[in-house]
């Protein structure tokens, strides 16, 4: 068996799978991971993010590419011998065993004598700050609780890898930023190179310190969550972690860092052409997200017609409507005392840097 | 009591509506036991001695303790049998598409469309001197004489397997359709091979079909009359053959109600065996 430790790479090389079907599940995924990185697979509901999980983990065998933990490619060994530690989206904790059990299986099968077994199981129950509950069954425990306890299962191997499988959806939203704190200091603690398989885009900004972004079973954009989140690579990565407005427009004139767009809303804008090169007279889509439009009082930007304001606490969100019908948001930080704005009042909009408005080939 | 009628437990149904068929269980199952017991307590067929005679006569008498030794030794074989055979089964129908799944299901069910007294033949035909194993192995060149497999306890033993197969199948394959698949992979990664996974996951979260399908199965072998009687023939006997003989052959009515008792007290006997043990599993049910 591999000498298992915290921190060791992960390479995706090239995976593609294929069903029986012959349906693509993911296709052609490079990421290049270092140990003791945590990193989100991001992405919607059957865009391959579980397909990928649990090839890297030995439980489907990829069409092609390869799986590479440190200095090993893996492709050959099953689940059992290839030191991942998983830790299931429902848990699947042994219901028939006991707690500590629970936590020392990993450990009974890898032929650990019973007396280090059950000094360890209590260490990570310790870890995980559930020191008493060795002895109960997981029906007993609550959901924050099996988390826990699923985690300290994982943990027990001293896997290479930890995978996470929609850790955090079972919970409730007070429970769930306790435990991913809570992952996040178990992860420090341990340097494990950590995958968080999550659909939830603030998950996988505020936890991982790189995100993929899957979408169809390819990769659309490998980053930090600043590169996803104010440097999308591909509309739908702009269009799915975050919120954004999507402008129509057409190219005035482009080159390779700025291009000049004229919206159907009625303006000329600079934009950034965020996903290649664009060509003169093209349709493109902008986008621009809420908090980065402004209110400007001259002549720059495009006109529009105030629809609703949403005071949302700490920020305002307008809907407004522009020249073309469209709607637009734009949040305003509630700085002082924010002037509202009367329903119908006429105003005019700009992005507030031109770094700020991505322009993407628009697709039919 | 009395101060709020109008809050009536709607989760409370009458007891009336069992009434019906709490009804016919005591005309037709309580009443008959009853008269069974109060003939079995007649030292004489004539009636007119009371006593415990025919229960000491059984229990006294090794012939007797024997049929019952084997019959009961029958039941146990039968039952592993299925349990061996029927677990694969049940473990493979949980693994397979829903096309295999129908098909498998099909062939588990197969026995239950088909009259035992027509299967039964099949495996006389099959066991027989002149039948298709015989047949088949003498024309291989394996054995010069044919083998005795008709009326002996082996013969016996794979025909009641085969006929009581769903019983032990059926509830396997609830069972193992209730233990969460994660499971298995969660067992997996933490680097159980197949068999720790089988004995410590798998085995453990099944057992309470396990006990389902034993009880059935043994309860259906014990007493099943006719595949008893036809593979086993006059050589093999056991409890409901030695029943009707005294009843029916004998008209001894006394002591074949006292051999019905004891019967069933046995059968319950082994019955809540496993009951206890079902008890002792319940633990692991709810996942």
């Amino acid at each position: 068996m591999a000498e298992t430790q915290g921190g060791r790479s992960l390479v995706v090389d090239a995976v593609t799978h294929r069903y029986p079907s012959g349906a693509l599940a993911v296709e052609n995924i490079n990421l290049d991971i270092k140990g003791g990185e945590i990193i989100a697979l991001l992405g919607p509901s059957g865009c391959g993010k579980t397909t990928l999980l649990r090839i890297i983990a030995g439980f489907i065998a990829q069409t092609q590419g390869r799986i590479i933990i440190g200095d090993d490619i893996v492709d050959t060994l099953p689940p059992n011998r290839r030191a991942v530690g998983i830790v299931f989206q429902n848990y699947a904790l042994f219901p028939h065993l006991s707690i500590s059990e629970n936590v020392a299986y990993g450990l009974a099968a890898r032929g650990v004598d019973k007396a280090a077994r059950q000094r360890e199981a209590q260490r990570l129950l310790e870890l995980v700050q559930l020191p008493a509950m060795g002895e109960r069954l997981p029906r007993q425990l609550s959901g924050g609780q099996q988390q826990r306890v699923a985690l300290a299962r994982a943990l027990a191997i001293k896997p290479s890898i930890l995978l996470l499988d929609e850790p955090f959806a079972a919970l409730d939203k007070n429970l769930r930023l306790d435990m991913q704190i809570e992952v996040k200091r178990l992860q420090r603690v341990s340097g494990i190179t950590t995958l968080i398989v999550t659909h939830d885009q603030e998950e996988a900004l505020s936890m991982a310190d790189r995100v993929a972004v899957l979408s169809h079973g390819k990769l659309e954009q490998f980053g930090t969550p600043s590169d996803v989140y104010d440097r999308p690579q591909t509309l739908f990565v702009n269009t799915f972690v975050g919120s954004t407005n999507r402008m129509p427009g057409v190219v005035v004139s482009a080159d390779r860092t700025a291009a000049k767009v004229r919206l159907d809303a009625g303006a000329e804008i600079i934009a950034r052409p965020a996903g290649g090169a664009l060509s003169e007279g093209g349709r493109v889509t902008v986008c621009i997200r809420p908090e980065h439009l402004q209110f400007v009082g001259d002549e720059t930007g495009f006109a529009g017609v105030v629809g609703m304001s949403l005071p949302l606490g700490a920020t305002v969100v307008h809907e407004v409507t522009t020249a073309d019908g469209s709607g637009v948001k734009v949040s305003q930080a509630r700085i002082g005392e924010t002037r509202a704005l009367e329903n119908g009042a006429a105003v005019r909009l700009a992005p507030l840097a031109p770094s700020l408005a991505n322009a993407f080939p628009a697709t039919l | 009591m009395g101060a709020a009628p109008a809050s009536r437990d709607v989760t409370s149904y009458g007891m009336g509506l069992a009434a019906p068929l709490a009804l016919f269980f005591l005309l037709f199952f309580v009443a008959p036991l009853l008269q069974l017991f109060w003939l079995s307590l007649h030292n004489d067929t004539a009636g007119l001695h009371w006593g415990l005679g025919q229960y000491l006569h059984f229990l006294t008498d090794p012939f007797s303790l024997g049929v019952l030794g084997s019959t009961l030794l029958l039941g146990a074989e039968v039952t592993a049998l299925c349990l061996v055979l029927g677990f694969p089964i049940a473990w493979l129908y949980q693994r397979v598409g829903p096309k295999l799944q129908t098909i498998i299901i099909l062939i588990v069910l197969l026995p239950l469309l088909t009259s035992v007294v027509v299967r039964t033949f099949a495996w006389i035909v099959i066991l027989g001197r002149q039948g298709i194993i015989n047949a088949t192995l003498q024309s291989l060149g394996i054995i010069d004489t044919p083998l005795k497999l008709l009326y002996t306890q082996f013969g016996v033993v794979i025909a009641l397997a085969q006929v009581q197969m769903p019983l032990m199948t059926l509830p396997l394959i609830t069972a193992l359709g209730r233990i969460d698949a994660n499971l298995d992979d969660a067992s997996c990664s933490l680097g159980a091979g197949s068999w720790r996974t089988f004995f410590r996951i798998v085995l453990p979260l099944s057992l309470p079909g396990v006990i389902a399908g034993c009880t059935l199965t043994y309860a259906a072998a014990i007493t099943a009359f006719i595949t008893q009687s036809l593979v086993g023939g006059g050589q093999m006997l056991f409890m409901p053959m030695y029943l009707y003989q005294q009843a029916s052959t004998l008209q001894n009515w006394p002591f074949a109600a006292a051999i019905s008792i004891i019967f069933l007290l046995a059968v319950l006997a082994v019955v809540s065996v496993f009951t206890t043990l079902g008890r002792l599993s319940r633990g692991y049910g709810g996942a």
